[in-house]
């Protein structure tokens, strides 16, 4: 019976996940991804890994709707509806993919595994808990921190201007002469393909060129606001 | 259901999204192969716990750091395609050449 669920939900996690890659719709691309996910949730639970199980399958359901919405919001055909290459280098993915599987399926295979299963009838979510805050709480708490600074890296990140003015402002290379134009290369044109560059690119073009003029005015009036009211 | 069985099941999603990270040319699309690269390696770091460790609970932490490694991933990754879109007006790999050199 658990083999027969644990081959079941491991065929399934691969098709899934192979139907990710050649469906046409994004949004179908998105939940097949995520039933690859629960898939191996379910295979979680199965060895009795109870915890990875659950959150692997809470998790990916809210990831893979967040994606979702990025994926209409980015992809440059989100329903499917008109056929398009969304693929490059496509000979060389595959032969690098079949590489890969081939690869670490020769090295499991050649590989003299131990085998020490999971004793029946182990509390492993009791002891996960006691493990979790006791001996090995550091590592957990490494991993919060680490999610509270990416926290932190995705709102800079994403921010269109900080407090002092645009937010990528210090990011600009000074001149190569004094007032001359920034050196390094210049910003490659847009990305070449339709649907995108309507509604509000090209104002933030110029925005982005005549920064240190046209901008100006308009930050020093936002910074004052706060004095004046005080 | 062996520890065999499960590594061959991982190596697959891992090929799998190897070939999707590869080969897409959207932002979004390549960040779904690296989920799925990590997808696999869920299910190796899972896999071993259960059938080498006899049920030791340190094994389980690699598990949760991978899915903490997933989190990141996902935001920052998306953080990034914001600000590329917004900077470039770019979303696919193409438009993105100033380190090519």
């Amino acid at each position: 019976m658990t083999n027969l669920a644990f081959y079941t939900l491991s065929a399934l996690a691969i098709w899934s996940g192979w139907r990710v890659f050649r469906v046409d719709s994004m949004i179908r691309a998105t939940f097949a991804l995520m039933v690859s996910f629960i898939c191996v949730g379910g295979i979680a639970l199965l060895m009795s890994a109870d915890y990875i199980g659950i959150a692997t399958v809470f998790m990916m359901a809210v990831e893979m709707t967040v994606m979702g919405l990025f994926m209409v919001m980015f992809m440059m055909n989100p329903a499917g509806l008109n056929p398009m290459q969304m693929v490059h280098q496509h000979r060389f993915s595959i032969g690098a993919g079949i590489a890969a599987f081939i690869g670490l399926t020769v090295a499991v295979l050649a590989t003299n595994l131990p085998n020490n299963p999971l004793p029946a009838g182990r509390d492993t979510l009791h002891d996960l808990g006691v493990e979790l805050l006791g001996g090995s709480m550091l590592i957990f708490e490494t991993a919060g921190v680490t999610l509270l600074a990416t926290m932190v890296g995705a709102v800079v990140l994403s921010s269109r201007r900080g407090r002092f003015g645009d937010s990528d402002a210090g990011a600009v290379p000074p001149g190569l002469q004094p007032g001359g134009q920034p050196a390094g290369r210049k910003v490659e044109k847009s990305g070449g393909h339709g649907g995108h560059g309507g509604d509000g690119s090209h104002d933030m073009n110029m925005n982005m060129k005549g920064a240190p003029k046209s901008d100006d005015a308009p930050h020093k009036g936002h910074g004052k606001m706060p004095e004046e009211e005080s | 259901m062996t520890l065999t069985a499960s590594l061959v099941v991982a190596a697959a999603l891992f090929g799998i999204g190897l070939f999707g990270a590869l080969s897409q040319k959207s932002f979004v699309m390549l960040m779904m192969g690296l989920e799925l690269m990590l997808n696999g390696t869920l299910l190796a770091a899972v896999g071993f716990w259960a059938f080498t460790l006899e049920g030791a609970p340190k094994g389980q932490l690699l598990a949760i750091l991978v899915m903490a490694v997933m989190a990141v991933e996902l935001v920052i990754g998306f953080a990034l395609v914001v600000a590329v879109y917004r900077k470039r007006q770019a979303d696919v790999v193409e438009s993105l050449g100033t380190l090519k050199q």
